[in-house]
């Protein structure tokens, strides 16, 4: 029986001809995560299986990207204990102020991770990485330290769904609006336990930071991971990057998929996902007037240079409406920069934003930016559940950075064609 | 074999429910007083050790963060039964050293329903309706694995085995 794109790299990793859904196996791991919240309990366990050395302090990487530059005592000493630790086992990659960015941004950008490689972390958004044809998965610190002590992952090989993506999509359409229409089709658990695989001619029309932002959001829909096949923009992403050598997969001709969809691109409007799941999708002009008090552009879902350059065209000569606070956060220093040479961290503030260094922040209700009871975010993070950026009748609104930034332009959830005039 | 009072809840019980990001730096036990809070401000207070936590489906969407099943933990729950799983949430109960059960009749149990388990057969009885349902048998290795107490004492008593 073939084997879908996803087993065939778990194959590969296990040193087996072929795995088959449900098959329980030890891989090995190319690349594993932990961020400064899921690291510290990853240490405690680590030192409690031996007290030993990591596998390969090349191949960890530990990034203190949530709750830094540390916004009280008690993350300040769990950042200090991440730092020991790297310190003591001399951990090459190791992010911090001034380096850090957020982990599912910076790892690519960083050439660690390539397509081939079977990765995982202690962060649930690790799924991010299937953009560049790896297997990815995010699982707990205990999970992690595991890892990290051996250089084994156990895995249970997922059955698999696939996405057929048609069409080119509509200006202001992206990723974001892709993947929250998916997710409002198939629900939060629609894809359990599964591999969300694309294919299809309308892959060629996504950038490489749309299918970061696709593959991304794959836990949201309780997938394992979500997978894009490697291409031309893949591989020219991944030399810039500077990886050389990486192994292309494809799922066999006849490997199983246990439901298949197909999404015509061209069709797709702007989506937001209500309070307080991300399968609440529903199209920005089917819904009465929802007034906002706040919007965040950023996050691993969408702080990458895409969403700020759309962000930034939308929001060029105009001014964010009056009582709306608008925060924006690039997403590693890299893409920082980036936005500074060409000129959108001008526009943004400008138009009255407050742009931050890259962290987290708000989108864990961490810090820089909480909300309390009766506000509303409209926000380009990736889950929206109850008290998720601040008090529990507080409400996020899922959205592309197209209608965040038209949003806060307008004072209201709206669309990006509301704000642009047509050419 | 084991068996426990029953707390109930329905779909979607995410990791953010279980241990609200709120609390997060505060220590485990300060944090687990604030269990279920947003859904059920009763449950943190009035949870006794050996109570079984049911719910029905994707039980723990959301976060990898493990402090939602150590909460649960904390609050000496020791089983737990849902419909089904966000798989994180699941792996982490078992390396931790939770009972994870899958069952497609929690919908029949209430809260405060005696349950008895008996995983390796596949059987839950309920004491108080009378009821029995069946349940996935538990796998022997997720069941070596709690009962060494999880995934670090498991790999612990591994190598030791190995070293000799």
């Amino acid at each position: 029986m073939g084997m879908t794109m996803s087993q065939k790299i778990i194959a590969a990793h296990c040193g087996l001809d072929s795995v088959s859904a449900g098959q329980i196996v030890n891989a090995n791991v190319d690349f594993c995560l932990s961020n400064d919240i899921t690291t510290t309990v990853a240490i405690r366990e680590f030192h409690r299986i031996r007290n030993a050395k990591v596998f390969n302090k090349d191949k960890y990487a530990i990034v203190l990207d949530h709750y830094n530059p540390c916004k009280d005592i008690a993350s300040a000493q769990q950042c200090k204990d991440c730092r020991d630790f790297a310190r003591e086992q001399g951990i090459t990659h190791f992010y911090d102020v001034g380096q850090m960015g957020i982990e599912h941004a910076l790892l690519p950008e960083k050439g660690l991770v390539r397509a081939g490689d079977l990765v995982v972390g202690a962060d649930s958004h690790t799924c991010t990485y299937g953009a560049l044809g790896a297997f990815s998965t995010g699982f707990g610190s205990t999970d992690l330290a595991a890892t990290a002590a051996t250089g084994l992952a156990w895995l249970k090989v997922p059955g698999a769904l696939r996405f057929r993506l048609t069409g080119k999509p509509a200006p202001w359409i992206s990723g974001k609006d892709i993947i929250l229409h998916i997710i409002g089709m198939i629900g939060v658990d629609g894809a359990l336990y599964r591999s969300m695989e694309y294919v299809g001619d309308g892959i060629q029309y996504l950038s490489i930071d749309d299918r970061f932002t696709i593959c991304n959001m794959a836990i949201e829909a309780g997938a394992k991971n979500g997978i894009f096949p490697v291409d031309a923009v893949t591989e020219e992403y991944l030399r810039a990057a500077g990886c050389d050598t990486f192994k292309r997969y494809e799922a066999d001709a006849d490997a199983v998929y246990e439901k298949e969809y197909t999404i015509d691109l061209s069709a797709l409007r702007p989506e937001v996902a209500f309070p307080h799941l991300p399968e609440n999708a529903k199209e920005v002009g089917t819904f009465g007037e929802i007034k906002i008090d706040q919007v965040v552009i950023g996050s691993c879902t969408n702080g990458r240079i895409s969403d700020l350059r759309i962000a930034a065209e939308i929001l060029k000569g105009k001014k964010v409406a009056k009582g709306v606070r608008a925060l924006v956060f690039p997403a590693t220093q890299k893409i920082y920069m980036e936005a500074v040479e060409a000129g959108y961290v001008k526009t943004f503030v400008e138009a009255g934003c407050a742009v931050s260094m890259p962290t987290c922040g708000p989108c864990i209700g961490g810090h820089l930016g909480l909300m309390t009871a009766g506000e509303r975010c409209v926000a380009t993070t990736n889950r929206n559940f109850r008290a998720r950026m601040g008090h529990k009748d507080s409400e996020v609104y899922l959205a592309s950075p197209a209608v965040a930034a038209a949003s806060a332009v307008l004072g209201r959830i709206a669309s990006p064609e509301e704000v642009m005039s047509n050419d | 074999m084991s068996g426990g009072k029953a707390w109930k809840y329905g779909d979607n019980i995410n990791t953010d429910i279980i241990s609200p990001p709120a609390y997060m730096e505060l220590s485990m036990e300060e944090a687990s007083k604030y269990a279920m809070c947003v859904v059920d401000p009763d449950f943190a207070g009035q949870v006794q050790p050996g109570d079984i936590f049911v719910a029905e489906n994707n039980l723990g969407s959301g976060s990898s963060r493990e402090t939602a099943p150590l909460t649960l933990k904390i609050l000496g729950i020791r089983v737990i039964i849902a419909k089904n799983y966000a798989r994180i949430f699941y792996r982490n109960c078992i390396n931790l050293g939770i009972l994870a059960i899958t069952c497609q009749e929690t919908d029949k149990i209430s809260k405060g329903d005696l349950l008895e388990v008996e995983p390796g057969e596949g059987k839950i009885k309920n004491l108080t309706t009378g009821e029995e349902y069946r349940c996935d048998p538990i796998p022997a290795h997720i069941q070596k694995l709690v009962d060494c107490g999880g995934l670090v004492p498991f790999l612990r008593e591994k190598l030791k085995k190995q070293a000799v």
